[in-house]
């Protein structure tokens, strides 16, 4: 797993536009150099970032998952930040009752006039990541159809609910 | 005219699915009167090859209980979705992998060391039970534990879901109806794919108790608690889960003072159970200071087993790193 030389993680990053966006923004204006690494999703605070985005990314193919937005006190509606934090903490908690590595997911603060803040807590987290190798989360297990194929009939959504009258 | 056919089973299951069904009490009489009872393992002798032997299509009504933990749990339920009309997957295991699917927190082998080498056993030669093995009368099988257990739509495709540990009688007794109406034409089947006999709802909105704005400073648990009975008991520092659960048992644990576990699987709109669980829980904590936060969390002993009782199969992450290896 780890140790593999040409290995670049996918990590995907939420970003607040009122900070952390910006951050990214001033990084590249004042052209500070940093990995390449993180797919940046600019969400309007980071209160939005729903644990299931983390896990879902996690799931679908990312290695790791950096979650950023304004310091404490600075939230641009008030207190959300402090529910990411709760929520992060959480979050912590559950992922290291399923074995994934702490450095994998993240939480950083960023205000819009630290670009080069931004730069250096990515560049830190891609080189922890790489470190660690590719999650390579598989979500199929093991086939289950005799002939060993997984079953192109499996279907996880379930968009209609129905009441039926007792 | 021969009477539609009817067929129940149970895979990795405890067999409450079973009792709660003979728990719609003179309706299981509606049940024989309107169908052909032709497999149900718990109440009447069948093989599985008298299964076999009949044609594909040819049940109208499977209730499926129990989650997908090894090669006989998935054979039986490809064979049921070939021989059925409309297979419905019956209870939390079924629907979410259940409390079976706490499993995929560990491998098979982790399991069947803590099964047969505790020290309460006694196996001195450390004797491991294998899927094959020859005997003077020739060789015998047993089924094959698969690495993860599965909920029955990660093997089949599944027409409704009905969750629930176990479903509601009144619940059970309403979607027989509806099928015996269905059968007669007075009455229409949901879409396919739809969740039946429970609310389009949450736990909470069945709830008694008064909600309030109120944030905790510590998590209780029940074994050195007693929670006043007007009061949202996850405002009281009980973690419970009705805000991420789907309602439909009229909150039937938070009325009887014990906090929701969760068996009527994630709520309307709600991929992940655990996760909406997480986002619920931040929200009452009334703190805003990182270190306090990590003490007051550390009330949660086994956050995978609290926010996934009964979901772990088919969360987003659906096991933990360990069963994957």
């Amino acid at each position: 797993m780890a140790g593999n030389e040409n290995f670049e993680p996918v990590i995907v990053g939420f970003t607040c536009n009122w900070c952390s966006y910006r951050a990214a923004d001033l990084a590249g204006m004042s052209r500070i150099k940093y990995a390449p690494n993180v797919r940046l999703i600019r969400l309007m605070c980071s209160g939005r970032v729903d644990p299931q985005f983390v896990l879902k990314a996690l799931a679908e193919g990312a290695d790791g998952v950096l979650i950023t937005g304004c310091h404490p006190g600075d939230c641009h509606y008030v207190e959300q930040n402090y529910k990411t934090l709760r929520r992060f903490a959480l979050l912590k908690k559950t992922l290291a009752a399923l074995g994934i590595e702490q450095a994998r997911v993240k939480l950083i603060w960023a205000s819009a006039a630290e670009g080069s803040i931004l730069a250096e807590e990515i560049d830190k987290m891609v080189a922890e990541v790489k470190a660690l190798g590719p999650l390579n989360w598989k979500t199929d297990g093991r086939p289950t159809t005799d002939d060993g194929r997984i079953p192109s009939s499996v279907s996880r959504p379930r968009s209609v609910s129905e009441e039926v009258p007792a | 005219m021969s009477k539609p056919k009817f067929a129940m089973y149970w895979s990795a299951a405890c067999g409450g699915c079973e009792i709660a069904v003979l728990n719609i009490h003179e309706g299981i009489l509606d049940v024989d009167a309107n169908f052909d009872v032709v497999f149900w393992p718990v109440a009447m002798d069948a093989k599985y090859k008298d299964v076999e032997a009949m044609p594909d299509q040819s049940i109208t009504l499977t209730l499926f209980n129990g989650a997908i933990r090894n090669d006989e749990n998935a054979r039986l339920a490809r064979l049921l979705r070939n021989k059925s009309q409309v297979l419905v997957a019956f209870g939390a295991c079924a629907c979410e992998g259940g409390i079976p699917g706490l499993a995929n927190l560990s491998t098979p082998a982790a399991i069947l060391d803590t099964a047969f080498s505790t020290l309460s056993t006694d196996n001195p030669n450390n004797l491991r039970p294998q899927s094959n093995y020859k005997m003077p009368e020739g060789e015998i099988h047993i089924p094959q534990m698969y690495e993860t257990v599965k909920s029955l739509d990660q093997v089949v495709k599944v027409d409704y879901y009905m969750p629930g540990c176990p479903p509601e009688s009144p619940q059970i007794a309403a979607v027989v109806g509806l099928v015996i109406k269905a059968l007669k034409g007075e009455a229409q089947l949901p879409p396919p794919g739809s969740v039946i006999g429970a609310s389009g709802s949450t736990v909470c909105d069945e709830c008694q108790r008064a909600r309030s704005e109120k944030t905790i400073t510590a998590f209780t648990r029940m074994a050195t608690f007693q929670p006043r009975r007007d009061q949202c008991l996850l405002e009281q520092g009980i973690l419970c889960s009705g805000i991420a659960t789907r309602g439909g048992c009229q909150a039937l644990c938070p009325n009887a003072n014990m906090p929701c576990v969760g068996c009527y699987g994630p709520a309307p709109d709600v991929i992940d159970q655990g996760a909406r669980m997480m986002s619920a829980v931040a929200s009452v904590i009334g703190s805003k200071d990182a270190p306090e936060i990590e003490k007051i969390m550390s009330g949660i002993v086994d956050p995978v087993g609290t926010f996934y009782r009964f979901s772990l199969p088919h969360s987003l992450m659906r096991h933990a790193k360990a069963s994957q290896q």
